[in-house]
Parts: C-alpha cells; structure tokens; sequence
C-alpha cells in the first residue's frame, strides 16, 4: 500500500516531538568561530555608528547634512522604514493566529523577532535625530497630547511593550522545557543560561491551569496587538500628514503607510525565513508550501500597496495643482525620478509580476523580490521624505548650496547603519539563546496535522469500502 | 493724575500699566515731536515734582506733562518672567503690514534683524523674496517674517508646547524647552522656522544673560528659532528691528485693537483703513492659517522691479552658490 500524503501538510507530521525539539534547540548549543566572528563584524559596525553618534552629540545636528530645508532626512526615512517592518510580527502571529492559519506555526517566531527587533531601533530613530535628546524628559513633563508628535510616542511604547509580551508569551513552555532540559546536557554559557531560562519560565510547569491561562493571554493579546499596530503606523503617517505641506497633505497617508507597512513587513519575514531555513536546516518545517503562502501574502499585500500608491500619485497627477505639480514634476522627471520610478516598477509592479507565477513564490524566487520589497520600502519612505520638505510653498531662493539639496553624510549613514547592525546583533544573540520555531506550537501543529492525515486516510479508507461495496453490488447485479 | 503716573513709572499698577501699553503706538508716533523723549526711550515722572516745570514729557498713557529735568529717570521695562513671556502683552493684538509697492528688495529689514538677533547671515527671520507668480504677471520683492499665524500649524505640532500662540498674537519659542525634534518646522508652510544646527554665533553681551523667549537670548544649539516680533522691544516700547530699519518705510507694525499701525518714518495710520484702501491680502491664505501679516499688492510699484534672472546668481551669502529657485516659483 502506498504512503498516502495529506495534501495541504505544512509541518511534518511524521516527525516526533523529540525530532522538532533537538532541530529547534540544537543551534543554542553551539558557540562557534562564524558566530563569534560574525558578532565581532557587527559590532564594529556598531561601534561606527556610536562614534558617530557620539560625534553628532558633541558637535550637534550640524554634522549631518539636515538643513533648514531638509529639516528631516535618513534619520526619520529609516524610522518609517523600521516601524514598517515592525508590523511583519503582528501580521503572521496575530492576524494568522486569529484567522487560525495552522500553518503559520514554524515562522511566528521569526516575525515576532523581527517586530520586536526593528521597534527597538524605529523608536531609537526620531531620539537620535533630536537637537535636544538631553531634554526627553520633556516629553513626559510638558507632553502635549495634541501633537502627532505625542501619538508616536504614546503608541509605539505601547506597541513596543505589547509586541515584547507576544514575542515572550509563547516563549513560556519553551524557556520551561530548556531550563529543565540544562540539568541533563553541556551547553555554553550555562550558568547565564540557566538564570536566564528560569527567569522568562515564570515557574512553568505545563500544568494543565497553566496551558489554559497561557492560551487565554495569548488570545487577548492577539486581539490587542491588532489594532495597536495599525495604530501605530497610522499616527506615523500623521507627523507628515497633519502638515499643509504638498506630498504629505493626504488623506490616504494612514492607510497607505500600514499597507506600506504590512508589505514591506512581510517580504523581511521572508528572508529571515530563507535565512534561518538555511542556516539552521530547517527545511522539513519550513517549506515550499511555506513560501508558497507567504508569498500569496506579499502579493496580495504588495497588490494593495500599488493600489494605494495609484491613488497617492494619480490623483494629485491629474489636478497638478501649482504647489503639488512643481513636486510631482521632480518625482516623475526630475531629480528624484530615476529613484521615483525604480520604486514603482522595480519593487511594485516588478514582485507582482514575479508571485503571480507559482514558480515566482519559491524561496530563491521570493529572496530576490524580497530583498528588492524590503530596499524599495526603504528608498519609498526616503522618497516621501525628502522631496517634499524640498519643495516648500514659498520658492527656494539665495541659499547655501547645503540647504537647497540633500544627501546623507558619513555620519547618518554610520548611525543608521548601527541602527540595522543592532537588530542583526539582537537577532544573531537571540538565535544563540533561544529556539528559532515556537517548539510547543510546531509540536502542537505536528500533532493536528496528524489528526488531519488521520481523518483524510479515515475518508479515504471509507470511499475505497464504498467504492468496494458498489462494485461488489454491482457485481451481484450483473452476476 | 501725578499718582497714576508714578503707578506707570515703577510697573506696579497692573491695570494703569495695561493702558499705557495700550497707548504705546500713539505714544511712539508723537514722542518724536517731544523734546525730552528721544532715542525711543521712555522717561516717566518719578516721585517728586518740583516747582518749576522745565521740560515736557508724555506718560505712558499719553498725558503730556511739563515736568524738572532733575526727576525724571529713564524707563527700562521690568524684566519678565517665562509665565508673562508665555501670555504675551495684556490687550494687545500685533500685526504688521507690507506695502510691496513700496518694497525696493534693499534688504535693510533682513540686516537689522540679524543685528539686533546676532543671527548669522544665512539666517534670515526676514527675508526678501523675489516673486513672480506666473510667466506673464509683474514681479515684485515680497518680504517675509513669520507670520504669527492667529491658526499657527507650528505651536499645533509642538509635542512639549515650546512654542505657543499668545494672546497678544506673537507665536514664540521657548528654547529652553524645545526638544529639537523640527515637527514645528515640517508643518510651518511659510518656511519661517530655522534650526540651530550647530552652536549659534554668540556676542558676549548676550551669551550669558538670563534666557528670555522673548528676546531668545542666549540662543541654543538643538533649538528653533524665528522671526518673533521683537517683543523685548515692544516691551520697551520701540519699533521691531525690521520696521525701523526699512528705508523705504515700506513696513507698517502696530496693534489691531488700537485699529493703528505705524512706519519707520513714525507715519501712524488707521490699520483697517489701509487693509481697505489699498485691498489687503494675506499669504496663502488658501491655507486658513490666519497669518497676521498683510501684504498691500505691488500696485503702482515707485522702485524697479525685480530681474528674476539674477536668482540664483547673486552671492549674498558667505560660502555658500544659491538655489536657481525659478521652477519653484509658488504662490
């Protein structure tokens, strides 16, 4: 009898509990030379970009290229970038979860982390381009409720709180299981490790009131973080959106930079997946079907996204109202065109193309439009940055050169780029202390997909007795 | 009478203090007339009189008085508090007019600002544009302060409210507690705003007096500034910088409520009758900011008008090649 394959199977039902949970945990006992190499390249990166910091504290924002033109440069771009790239967790944990999206279970971790890390430095971004960062204090001592400024604040801490308890949350029987599992086997770092696991466990034990309690936190959560996160982007539109300025005086900002947000979000969860994937040979749990779907997801998000980026250009297009045109001018055929239209066609119109195709949403397929999505955003957000604050309502007129043009100098770049080595150093840590899968909800899934197989074989088995029992009646029939 | 003017002199009457500001204007359109009250400074009576009045002075609210020399001492206003810089001038609405028939593009507002603000030169709280709104319409200088908008899009975005609309319509900046994060500068659409990216150039006399947001001194690195009406002078009873310093008595500054506005030349007219006269206007008043600067339309202009070609090619400031600007002309 042949082996009959559950058609829609997402995770190996035929691996056993034990299997999973050596794949999961076996990269946390390994420190090698690649990691402590890698980590050492990040952090000089890191370091730089210190330096730079540091440099930009003591001399002030002058050692930038802002002027009083381009009052916002790379400093706030990559805050919108990193806060769009925060909503991947809450899109593949929150909305599959609520969905009930089974398949989700081998990569909510990844996303989790990737929301987690990027709010850690998005909220770092607007601190690090304040004049005053000595006087944040002020935020809380003459907060004024009324600026979008305030919302940003208000909503990412929240955000950033609310996504660090849903990345822990489902850490739980996880950090139970490895702090018990210490006692038996030599790993490096022990004693940190067993302080650390004992910590996050919270005394779990997988009591059957303790599964019920998680499970019902969980799902509170999940209905929380929704609305939090699209608030989130929403009030990070409006620091643009509330101003009378052409290019950001726009009533789809909000929905336009969640969608932004979502699309750009996944396409990083993507690669992470195809990162971890390889390195940690995870390729029996993530799978094509994995990247089938998810890329089904970019595509639909991406489809989205274009729709609105449509409405955002063509709309102001059409009318070329005087003070809007002269900036449509420079986005469609000026100085920013090539990168204008790049954008459109490269990271829009181009990823649609290529996952319409089956063929399109597999892993080396995804990597590359993924990683054209994830610059393209970035590039994006510079795009709705700069070039309006570049076109003012009153003309430009006997400046210095530097006011009048703007391009990142050596110290926002190293600065932003310790801002991306962070997260890579926070993610490379967290890969070293921490299972990559949700080992209890792979197991979990495991455990439904074999049900499922079993349900199917049930069917199956039920129609080839139906089909026996007509042709036997058949048969009698005829006989 | 006497009583009310000692009242004046030593600052303690808050209400008689509120109607000699009142009157200000007035007063500083006639105090060129008078023989004791020159240079813009104010001499009040003080305590004693004596016998034998030798010289004429007019009171804070507007008496005019024969009084000895030997009493009289100069006026310097007290020094406000961050609470009264946050109110503004009790009964005042300030506004300030531009007739661009009478704008030559000399610039003379932009450096007396940025000598009386030690402002460096690409700071210009003032500054003079030139401006053509289409191909076949006329150009014209257009002067350009802030323009304390009475619906400021500024002080709406300000998260910690260091910068505020007062009541007497001066919107202004409290640098000692603005956080530098320039949302205030994302949202002004006059481009009024500028930001002290690097440490700001610093007299002596100035860099160690106590901090005032009316006069914004001493200015601070990570801060914004802009043009602020000149309250520390208004205080004292003087014109702001630009006003005084027009050759061409082309601004008009002065307080809605009193319905008076005055030139560099001590010229006071009724303020709503040259809105009417001349058919006033307000910049990009599309935008319902409610600025509270007025233009009169370069009708009949008595200078040349601007060559829009030398944009761009003149070097008025140090180090730096300018913007051609001419795409970008927009109204």
């Amino acid at each position: 009898m042949s082996k009959i394959i559950y058609p829609d199977s997402h995770i190996p039902a035929e691996l056993s509990e034990e299997v999973i949970r050596e794949d999961s945990m076996r990269p946390t006992m390994k420190w090698g030379r690649s990691t402590q190499l890698w980590l050492g390249f990040l952090f000089m990166v890191f370091g730089w970009g210190l330096y730079a910091y540091i440099h930009q504290l003591r001399h002030g924002l002058g050692e930038t290229a802002m002027r009083n033109y381009v009052s916002w440069g790379l400093y706030i771009s990559t805050f919108v970038f990193f806060i769009g790239i925060s909503h991947s967790g809450t899109l593949v944990s929150a909305i599959l979860r609520i969905t009930k999206q089974d398949w989700r279970m081998p990569i909510t971790r990844i996303a989790e982390l990737m929301t987690f890390v990027s709010l850690c430095f998005g909220g770092l971004m607007p601190i690090i381009d304040l004049g005053r960062a000595d006087r944040i204090a002020n935020l809380v001592i003459f907060g004024r409720v009324q600026s979008p400024l305030m919302w940003d604040v208000m909503s990412i801490v929240t955000y950033f709180t609310g996504s660090t308890i849903f990345l822990w949350l489902p850490m739980i029987p996880d950090m139970g299981l490895m702090r018990d599992r210490l006692t038996v086997v030599d790993t490096p770092f022990k004693k940190f490790k067993k302080w650390l696991y004992k910590t996050l466990a919270i005394g779990w034990t997988g009591s059957k009131s303790q599964w019920k309690r998680l499970e019902l936190v969980m799902t509170i959560m999940t209905i929380i973080i929704i609305p939090v996160a699209v608030s989130v982007h929403t009030v990070v539109s409006y620091i643009f959106a509330m101003t009378l300025r052409p290019g950001w005086n726009s009533t789809i900002f909000g929905p336009y930079f969640v969608a932004g947000a979502l699309y750009s979000g996944s396409a990083v969860v993507i690669l992470a997946m195809v990162i971890f994937r390889k390195l940690y040979h995870l390729e029996k749990y993530i799978t094509y079907r994995h990247f089938d779907l998810m890329g089904r997801v970019v595509l639909s998000l991406t489809l989205i996204y274009g729709y609105l980026n449509l409405n955002e250009y063509w709309i102001p297009a059409y009318k070329m109202a005087t003070s809007e045109g002269h900036l449509l001018h420079d986005l469609f055929s000026g100085s920013y065109s090539t990168a204008f239209w790049l954008c459109q066609f490269g990271t829009v119109l181009f990823p649609i193309v290529v996952m319409c195709f089956p063929k399109g949403r597999t892993p080396g397929a995804l990597t590359v439009v993924c990683i054209f999505i994830a610059i393209g955003a970035w590039v994006k957000r510079y795009l709705i940055v700069v070039p309006t604050l570049l076109h003012p309502f009153l003309p430009i007129q006997d400046v210095p050169l530097t006011w009048s043009q703007y391009f990142p100098n050596w110290v926002e770049w190293s600065v932003t780029m310790a801002a991306f080595s962070g997260m890579v150093i926070i993610v490379t840590l967290y890969a070293k202390f921490f299972p990559m899968m949700s080992m209890w909800e792979v197991v979990h899934g495991a455990h439904i997909e074999e049900s499922k197989r079993v349900a199917f074989e049930k069917v199956e088995h039920a129609e080839e007795i139906n089909e026996a029992k007509t042709n036997h009646k058949k048969a009698t029939v005829v006989g | 009478m006497i009583d009310q003017n000692e009242q004046n002199g030593n600052g303690s009457g808050a209400e008689s203090k509120a109607t000699g500001r009142r009157n200000f204007l007035k007063f500083g359109a006639l105090a060129a007339g008078l023989t004791v009250v020159g240079g813009g400074l104010q001499k009040v009576l003080s305590q004693d009189k004596k016998e034998n009045p030798d010289t004429t002075v007019f009171t804070r609210d507007g008496k005019v008085f024969k009084a000895d020399k030997a009493c009289l001492h100069e006026y310097t206003a007290p020094p406000v508090t961050n609470a009264e810089a946050r109110i503004g001038i009790p009964g005042k609405k300030f506004t300030m007019v531009f007739d661009l028939a009478k704008c030559d593009g000399c610039k003379k507002c932009t450096e007396s600002c940025q000598a009386m603000h030690f402002t460096e030169s690409d700071r210009e709280w003032i500054k003079v544009y030139k401006m053509k709104d289409a191909e076949t319409t006329a150009s014209y200088y257009m002067p350009k302060p802030c323009m304390h908008c009475d619906n400021p899009p500024c002080t709406k975005v300000c998260p910690v409210g260091a910068t505020f609309k007062r009541e007497d319509g001066i919107v202004l900046i409290d640098d000692d507690r603005c956080i530098g994060c320039r949302s205030c500068m994302a949202a002004c659409p006059y481009s009024a705003r500028f930001f002290n990216w690097s440490d700001p150039m610093q007299p002596v006399a100035v860099a160690n007096i106590p901090y005032s947001p009316e006069h914004g001194f001493p200015r601070q690195r990570g801060t914004t500034e802009k043009c602020d009406f000149c309250p520390h002078m208004i205080r004292e009873g003087k014109m702001p910088a630009c006003v005084s310093g027009c050759p061409m008595q082309a601004i008009y500054f002065g307080d809605q409520n009193e319905d008076a506005v005055t030139n560099s030349a001590g010229v006071t007219v009724k303020f709503s009758q040259l809105l009417e006269d001349n058919s006033a206007y307000r910049l990009l008043e599309e935008l319902g900011t409610e600025p509270r600067v007025y233009y009169l339309p370069p009708k009949n202009r008595k200078y040349p008008k601007p060559d829009m070609e030398s944009i761009g090619k003149e070097n008025k400031i140090e180090g730096g090649k300018s913007d051609t600007g001419m795409g970008n002309m927009a109204m």
